[in-house]
């Protein structure tokens, strides 16, 4: 994929994570010469036994019996070999493999949220799943058939030319054509198969769009249209697949050709020097048994070969997951902050997601303790961003942030974050029960205390209606809750242990108004006392804030409260008075 | 319904293909006769000439093996793909018939995943078989038969031995399959693992339970590690077996080969050949066992296919006559309509009358889960009603050809999707000859001429897929113009402009009602919101509560008689307006 030198680095890692496995390693070495040793004997073994039954009258069955009781020896301890050599393997590959995704998954807890807003959770996910898989597969596979292959290889050259040089020289001539061929038709079929999947990708494509919103495509009566697009491309597909296969599926029987080419080349030229009186009988089946062998190792190989660069390529995805940088390290001094007071400061702070595009220049604000502070403004204006750089999961780029007269940067992140309740717009829930997602930032809580706060997210009566109550089991992403109901869980999660401040980012956008409107009321009592900021969209939620922000363009154009803003008559004015526009209209 | 009805149209390959390769296995039986007869007689006579002819048969027969072979997998990489191709249409053209109650049901995301990795699988499983599945027994019993034709007693051995191998192939799959089941089922909650704290990153952090969450992911991932291990040693004992028992036969055969040598009955290039027959098994034998493993996964993965293939169409498209309008003076009615979603226990609408006429615009109005959606989807027949009718110009729904009812209803869904390519196409998807003119007639109703026209490219605007490249109003209002290009005699807004800000959706409902006028009344609109002041000029408000219609009318008659009406407009408007508009 990329240069020989990150393969190496790369080569150089893996290595590192086997080493501490190394003894197993040894261990699975050595048996592997003990299998290759002992497998290249026996046929030798085998020829001699043949050697001892030359013809009718002329069997010498003691030496025969002697053989054959040391072939049976021999398999046995191969038997054995080959079976602790497998275990060996197994529980190499896997430790490795679990290591590499713990430590993968580790890092990944501890990576900024600027990392992991900006990449695909797809892609994420894939180089912690798919990627580490295709590299233990890989893994295996080297351990298992890379070495022994070699080896196998090297010891069947050996025993060859040390029992006939001219014969072996035929066998090493001839193999590698088949190599040859392989690695031509590997080449040739390359552009089919490219052809194939960049096909396959398009049909995929149109697939994924027209399944997914296949209600829209009954809606508008498209099917016929979608039917015949699918049609042609999927056309297109068969032919390039049909030649994909086909020619791929030549490997086979080409290596077989060049296979069987050495096998009639070692009978012939070895019948020859049986009746030259250079060979016996046996000898030459021996030789037709390494015939076999050697050319087997070098068509697994050329296919371990392929695999291990797929391997190594997957590995070096995954590590450069691991090597993002993390998060930057708490000073050692950092303080605990401890039962906030609620004071947040925010002091020329400046920001951007992206370093050309500015979004917040020069953000000033002072909020004391217990002030309710809404933020409003459209889409897009940094409603989001500050509540961000207030919970810290981004670092601002100049100025600095205080709570309680402290630079947040000073602090433990843990301990900032405790002082924090949040409800966000996006409803995540983890997979588990009810109760443990009400309690999930509290695990310890009482059942009482876990359905108060049920209750007072209005969340009690549609629980009790389910069809385990507490123990319902919520699917992954709450798939099987409505949206408004995933809202008011998280509430729920929120009100079983308040902290000191309050962040609600749209926090009931999709509860209707009629809850919402009880929800408020709980809201309301949770607020009093404590530092809030609110976000919404919805400006009947916020017009009891202490402060109201309006926001555009990642700053703050006008701020006071509902009524000094109306009677100013600018932005936030137009924004609610735009809400009731009918009745201007209307008369 | 058979899967393998869709080989008929590939008899001819699906026949030639493993006739060829078993032609082909026979060439691979013949070669260790050759081998003996080279021995017994070239070297035994020490005739050079037969050695070399003998070679040379060799050769031809490899040469031979390799057109066999390439013929067969020809026609097999033929039929399967053939195969896969006839089958994906099909499920597509299947997958295009089905209602939104059986799309619901099965869900888009495995309906894709059969149409794409499964029918993959079953065409790979299809090659494979196709060429291997005949030939390796065939080598197998072959090798065995020709044991017994070179001789019987050493045969006996190959009697025992095949079984033997087979007990421990099949044996060792038939333990290990349920733990590689188990495997993908805990690789799937590592996966969980994963997603779930990229989702949810925000609330674990907020929530300091990163310890606790990297806990949990090594628990999961231990728990994989100790099956994969326990799997693979239990396979790990496969191969090791079956070379101890292939070599037990193996000594067998030379002991019993070296006393039928004695006594005469067979040669010594008779025992090699043996030997031969003997080392062939154990390779076809481990073919084999890969082979089952993955056809046994796309005769699965064929069976999920033919479950969708065989689903039954709740509504289907049929060749009836368009029926004439029966009473105009009533576009939509609802008579006592109820609906319950598939299995689900409790009904979504119950009872529903009212009556829409021409021209007029139905506001309808609910909390979350009360059924608005619902409603509006009985109109073009997503659904079918549970009892009840549902007509349009008086004529029931059901009567009509689903296409042509469809031609007269707009509809512009809660999720704003559009598809990729340009946005003259995908405003053509409301029309297919919609002109440039009648394009940009919808954008300006719908609001989105302006950033259309700032666009370098206008309509030509290549549009990614999902509409990555807009944002969530400008996706909206491009789905609302696209409703509208067909000028449909029913509008149906489900909730459709909850991304646009106040002063855009007031907009909008301005310039609808002029698109209305302007049509002679020949468009009714069905408007479904949360908002209040969406509905509340509506001429007729329908008011859902859980399923039933609480109250029919005019916000101000409404303001009066309906309760929850009433608590809906208080959550969202000042109390002076409420009271103000009741007036």
């Amino acid at each position: 994929m990329q240069s020989k030198e990150t393969e190496r680095t790369t080569i150089k890692r893996v290595l590192r994570y086997i080493s501490k496995y190394s003894f197993l390693v040894i261990l699975s070495l050595l048996l592997a010469v003990v299998t290759v040793v002992t497998t290249l004997y026996t046929p030798i073994l085998t020829g001699r036994a043949i050697d001892e039954i030359v013809g009718k009258g002329a069997v010498n069955f003691a030496n025969l019996f002697a053989i054959l009781k040391k072939i049976a020896v021999l398999i046995l301890i191969t038997g054995t070999a080959q079976w602790l050599m497998n275990i060996c393997n197994n529980r190499i590959t896997f430790r490795v493999v679990k290591d590499v995704r713990t430590k993968a998954f580790f890092h990944l807890e501890n990576l900024p949220l600027r990392y992991i807003d900006s990449h695909p959770y797809g892609d994420v996910v894939s180089r912690v799943i798919a990627d580490i898989d295709q590299f233990s597969d890989g893994l295996l596979m080297g351990f298992t058939q890379f070495f022994s292959g070699i080896l196998t290889i090297l010891g069947t050259l050996i025993f060859m030319f040390s029992i006939n040089a001219k014969i072996a020289l035929v066998v090493v001539i001839i193999t590698p054509v088949s190599l040859v061929v392989a690695s031509y038709i590997a080449k040739k079929t390359y552009t089919m198969f490219q052809k194939q999947s960049q096909t396959r990708g398009e049909l995929t494509g149109l697939i994924n769009e027209m399944v997914e919103n296949q209600t829209v495509v009954q809606a508008f009566g498209y099917e016929d249209e979608a039917i015949s697009r699918f049609e042609t491309i999927n056309e297109e597909l068969a032919g390039h697949s049909l030649k994909a296969i086909f020619f791929s599926s030549l490997t086979n029987p080409c290596t077989r050709f060049v296979n069987s080419l050495v096998y009639a080349g070692v009978c012939l030229f070895g019948a020859i020097a049986v009746v030259n009186g250079h060979l016996t009988v046996g000898i030459l089946s021996s030789f037709l048994s390494y015939a076999n062998q050697y050319t087997k190792p070098f068509n697994e190989i050329s296919g371990v070969v392929t695999e291990l660069q797929n391997a190594l390529a997957c590995a070096a995805r995954v590590f450069e997951l691991i090597d993002e940088e993390p998060l930057s390290k708490e000073p050692l001094n950092a303080t605990v902050l401890m039962d906030a007071e609620g004071s947040v400061e925010m002091d020329h702070v400046a920001f951007s997601y992206v370093p050309e595009q500015n979004l917040i220049t020069d953000f000033n604000l002072k909020v004391k303790p217990g002030q309710r502070i809404a933020i409003v403004g459209p889409t897009g204006c940094g409603k989001s961003t500050v509540i961000n750089l207030l919970m810290r999961f981004y670092d601002v780029d100049d100025g600095c942030v205080r709570v309680d007269g402290t630079d947040i940067r000073d602090m433990t992140r843990r301990s900032l974050r405790e002082n924090y309740g949040m409800v966000l717009q996006e409803t995540w829930l983890k997979a588990g029960t009810i109760r443990e997602n009400i309690a999930y930032g509290y695990p310890d809580a009482t059942d009482e205390e876990i359905i108060k706060a049920a209750k007072a997210a209005h969340a009690h009566s549609f629980i009790e209606r389910m069809s385990d109550g507490y123990d319902t089991v919520i699917t992954e992403e709450g798939g099987n809750l409505s949206q408004g109901q995933k809202q008011l869980l998280c509430i729920a999660r929120v009100m079983l242990k308040l902290p000191p401040m309050l962040i609600l980012d749209e926090a009931t956008s999709s509860i209707d108004t009629r809850t919402e409107i009880r929800i408020q009321k709980a809201f309301a009592k949770m607020m009093e006392g404590r530092t809030s900021f609110i976000v919404a969209h919805r400006l009947s939620t916020i017009k009891e804030a202490d402060r109201i922000l309006v926001m555009k363009a990642g700053n703050i154009i006008e701020q006071g409260t509902h009524e000094e803003l109306l009677a100013q008559g600018g932005f936030y004015a137009e924004l609610y008075n735009s809400q009731y526009i009918n009745t201007a209209t209307a008369g | 319904m058979n899967m393998f009805s869709y080989l008929k149209a590939y008899k001819k390959e699906s026949i030639l293909g493993p006739l060829f390769k078993l032609l082909e296995a026979s060439i691979d039986l013949i070669v260790p006769l050759v081998v003996a007869a080279i021995i017994d007689v070239g070297v035994a006579n020490n005739d050079r000439g037969y050695i070399f002819r003998m070679g040379g048969l060799m050769i031809a027969l490899g040469v031979i093996g390799l057109a066999l072979a390439a013929i067969a997998q020809y026609f097999a990489a033929k039929a399967a793909t053939g195969y896969a191709t006839a089958v994906r249409l099909d499920l597509f053209r299947k997958i295009n018939q089905l209602s939104y109650n059986e799309l619901d049901r099965i869900g888009t995301s495995t309906l894709i995943t059969r149409i794409t990795s499964d029918i993959n699988q079953v065409q790979s499983g299809l090659n494979l078989g196709l060429r291997l599945l005949l030939r390796s027994p065939f080598i197998v019993f072959g090798s065995m038969i020709m044991a017994f034709h070179v001789n019987r007693a050493a045969a006996m051995i190959f009697v025992v031995v095949i079984p033997a191998l087979a007990i421990v192939v099949y044996g060792v799959m038939f333990i290990t399959m349920p733990y590689y089941k188990k495997i993908q089922q805990k690789l799937d909650l590592v996966t969980l693992k994963v997603r779930e704290n990229l989702v949810g990153v925000r609330v674990i952090r907020a929530f300091n339970r990163q310890e606790e969450e990297k806990k949990q992911f090594d628990e999961a991932s231990t728990d994989l590690v100790r099956t994969q291990v326990f799997a693979g040693r239990i396979s790990g004992i496969m191969n090791p077996l079956t070379y101890v028992i292939i070599n037990a036969g193996l000594i067998a055969v030379v002991w019993i080969g070296g006393k039928e040598v004695d006594t005469g009955i067979i040669s010594q290039g008779e025992v090699i050949a043996l030997v031969n027959y003997m080392s062939q098994i154990l390779v076809e034998l481990v073919k084999l066992a890969n082979l089952i493993v993955s056809i046994s996964k796309a005769m699965a993965c064929a069976g999920r296919i033919r479950g969708i293939l065989e689903t039954k169409t709740s509504i289907k498209r049929e060749a009836i006559p368009v029926p004439e309008p029966v009473d105009e003076s009533v576009k939509v009615a609802f008579e006592q309509v109820s609906f319950t979603y598939g299995k689900a226990k409790k009904e979504s609408l119950l009872g529903i009358d009212f009556r829409a006429k021409p021209g007029q615009t139905i506001g309808v109005i609910g909390g979350t889960g009360s059924g608005k959606s619902s409603l509006v989807n009985l109109i073009p027949r997503f659904y079918d009603v549970t009892s009840g009718a549902v007509l349009v110009d008086g004529v029931n729904v059901k009567d009509y050809p689903l296409d042509a009812l469809r031609a007269k209803v707009g509809i512009v869904p809660q999720r704003a999707v559009l598809f990729a390519g340009t946005i003259r196409e995908n405003m053509q998807w409301g029309k297919k000859d919609a002109t440039d003119e009648e394009i940009q007639e919808a954008l300006a109703t719908a609001q989105a001429k302006e950033f259309v026209d700032q666009m370098e490219d206008g309509l030509d605007t290549k549009i990614l897929q999902g509409g990555k490249n807009l944002s969530g109003g400008q996706r909206q209002r491009l789905t609302i113009a696209r409703a509208l290009v067909r000028k449909p005699e029913i509008l149906i807004l489900d909730d459709s402009a909850s991304a646009l800000d106040f002063a855009t959706d007031a907009r909008l409902r301005l310039a609808l009602r002029d698109m209305a006028k302007n049509l002679n009344d020949k468009m009714t609109v069905f408007l479904v919101s949360q908002r209040a002041s969406t509905i509340r000029d509506a001429d007729q408000i329908l008011v859902l509560d859980d399923g039933a219609l609480v109250g029919v009318g005019t916000h101000k008659e409404l303001l009066k008689s309906c309760e929850v009406y009433r608590e809906i407009c208080l959550s969202q408007l000042t109390k002076e307006e409420v009271e103000r508009d009741a007036k």
